[in-house]
């Protein structure tokens, strides 16, 4: 047995059942998709444009509705979510913050949504900025920070609501290499502190075999799971990690998939 | 140690524009005596200084007048402005029903409108009250309205996500989001106001007890007294630039730590 499977229990957070999406101008966004998500695990969804990630993201959301088949959260429907250990964030691409409002009020907002008690509200918020590393931060506005540190702002937003479900979508793709590496790293010691599901979007192999315990290979015309890639490397990872010939290797053989999928995706 | 005065930064914009005026005054002053030029046709800078300081109660007078409809109609049209702006933005059906008529109000010239209201409403003040707030009133709306539309669509999405409601929507994402607009439009508005209340007051030809700046330069123009229609003249210029410069102010009190419309930009 691998270190990484063990807090990954049987208990499924997102099944996805023959969900498929034909959005309103006819375009087949994804075929029928089977996909099981297990508590602990990290998934990663790549592959290439057009493949029907960021829709597959948004299903698993509940940001759109498939147009056939279904998607469980916790075994029961998307009502439920929201209840105690059945909490859901989501990191956009763009950090999407409030440009008029401080960070910390940035970060509070998912809780002055729940009603949240001021005195509780604070004590998450800075324990949230605290793991981003933004304690210093705390009083600024979003104009005056750096888009690596904006994108922090954003996952502690995403972190204060304590979630059990972290879903991403490409969240440092605008970023330059070392800061999304230096992200990465952080992304991945919260993960797996806080024992998070997370699903993740990205299109960076390194990226994907760096975090992921899970990769989902996807190909387009239409969108499609192609292959599932499992990266049996023991959590937490760190900078040994991504300076190993496993990595390289894995790295290599992740590449040859996604070549194989984009192959496929000329229909 | 003392930086020189002219490094300092509020130097070159306060002096160059003083030093400009005083080279356009002293010209003024010379080609006005040098040439002997009569003061019933083009009074020099001086005998409009002394026209101002003798007939300072009248004008003072007539200065509370139009300033009072001023800032009436100035509160009138915003408070109206974003009442309407509010319920256009509840339904697209509502906008589209009531927006020409918007449309109606600013483009028909407000002189050919003025004696209407003048012999329609009999108080005088409420009859120049009007004018002028049919004058400031389309910027607000328009611009409130393009504001509350406004919102980082990414934002919205992250509200939705969060359940938030209607609301809770509007105060804390679109008003938040309109108000740079706003005060675009309250800027644009508040030099309307004033140039509302003048030609309602021109239009008028109203003296006694409420007469205004408009109605000094009117009665100057009759008795041929132009260093006093000067002098009149004078005082709404700078009360345009005081209302002007009072909107600035407010611009940067509210937005000046997070919009980059009146924040500094650091060097």
């Amino acid at each position: 047995m691998n270190d990484f499977s063990a807090p990954i229990t049987d208990v499924p957070v997102v099944d996805v059942l023959s969900a498929e999406k034909i959005f309103a101008n006819g375009f087949r966004g994804l075929a029928p998709i089977d996909l099981s998500i297990q508590r602990g695990a990290f998934v990663s969804l790549i592959g290439p444009s057009g493949c029907g990630k960021s829709t597959l993201l948004k299903l698993i959301a509940n940001l759109i509705e498939p147009s056939d088949g279904r998607v469980q959260w916790w075994r029961g429907d998307f009502s439920k979510v929201g209840q105690a250990g059945r909490q859901l964030a989501f990191v956009f691409q763009d950090p999407t913050l409030m440009p008029w409002a401080r960070v910390e009020n940035n970060v509070r907002l998912p809780l002055d949504f729940a009603g949240v008690d001021k005195a509780a509200a604070r004590t998450r918020v800075e324990a949230a900025l605290e793991q981003v590393e933004l304690t210093q931060a705390a009083r600024r506005y979003p104009r005056q920070l750096s888009g690596g540190m904006r994108m922090r702002v954003s996952i502690a937003r995403a972190l204060v609501t304590d979630p059990d479900l972290l879903l991403m979508d490409e969240p440092f793709g605008a970023l330059d290499e070392f800061t999304r590496n230096r992200l990465d790293e952080d992304l991945a010691r919260l993960s797996w502190e806080r024992g998070l599901t997370s699903v993740f979007v990205t299109h960076s192999i390194y990226e994907a075999v760096f975090l992921s315990s899970h990769i989902i290979v996807m190909a387009a015309a239409p969108g499609r799971v192609f292959a599932e890639f499992s990266v049996d490397e023991p959590r937490p990872r760190g900078e040994e990690f991504r300076a190993s010939a496993r990595f390289a290797a894995l790295c290599r053989d992740l590449s040859a998939l996604l070549s194989d999928a984009s192959f496929a995706s000329r229909g | 140690m003392m930086r020189p005065l002219m490094d300092r930064e509020w130097f070159a914009p306060v002096v160059a524009p003083l030093v400009v005026g005083t080279l356009l005054l002293g010209l003024w002053q010379f080609c006005c005596r040098e040439f002997q030029i009569p003061i019933y046709l083009f009074p020099a800078p001086s005998d409009i200084a002394q026209s101002l300081l003798e007939n300072w109660p009248d004008l003072l007078h007539a200065l509370g007048s139009t300033l009072k409809i001023t800032f009436a109609a100035f509160a009138l049209a915003t408070t109206l402005g974003v009442a309407t702006a509010f319920l256009f933005i509840q339904s697209r059906w509502i906008e589209m029903s009531l927006l020409p008529y918007a449309v109606l109000l600013q483009v028909t010239p407000i002189v050919a409108v003025a004696p209407l209201i003048i012999i329609l409403v009999k108080n005088t003040p409420l009859a120049l009250t009007a004018c002028a707030t049919v004058i400031a009133l389309f910027p607000i709306i328009s611009n409130t309205t393009i504001g509350l539309r406004s919102v980082d669509p990414g934002l919205l999405a992250y509200f939705r996500m969060n359940k938030v409601g209607r609301a809770q929507t509007l105060w804390r994402l679109r008003v938040p989001s309109a108000l740079p607009f706003f005060m675009a439009g309250l800027r644009i508005s508040s030099g309307l106001a004033l140039i509302g209340a003048v030609v309602a007051e021109f239009v008028a030809g109203t003296g006694g007890r409420s007469a205004g700046l408009a109605y000094e330069i009117l009665q100057s123009g009759f008795q041929l007294d132009i260093p006093r229609m000067f002098a009149a003249l004078l005082l709404i210029t700078v009360t345009g630039v005081v209302l002007f410069g009072l909107m600035v102010g407010l611009d940067r009190l509210l937005l000046g730590h997070w919009h980059d419309s009146a924040a500094k930009t650091e060097r």
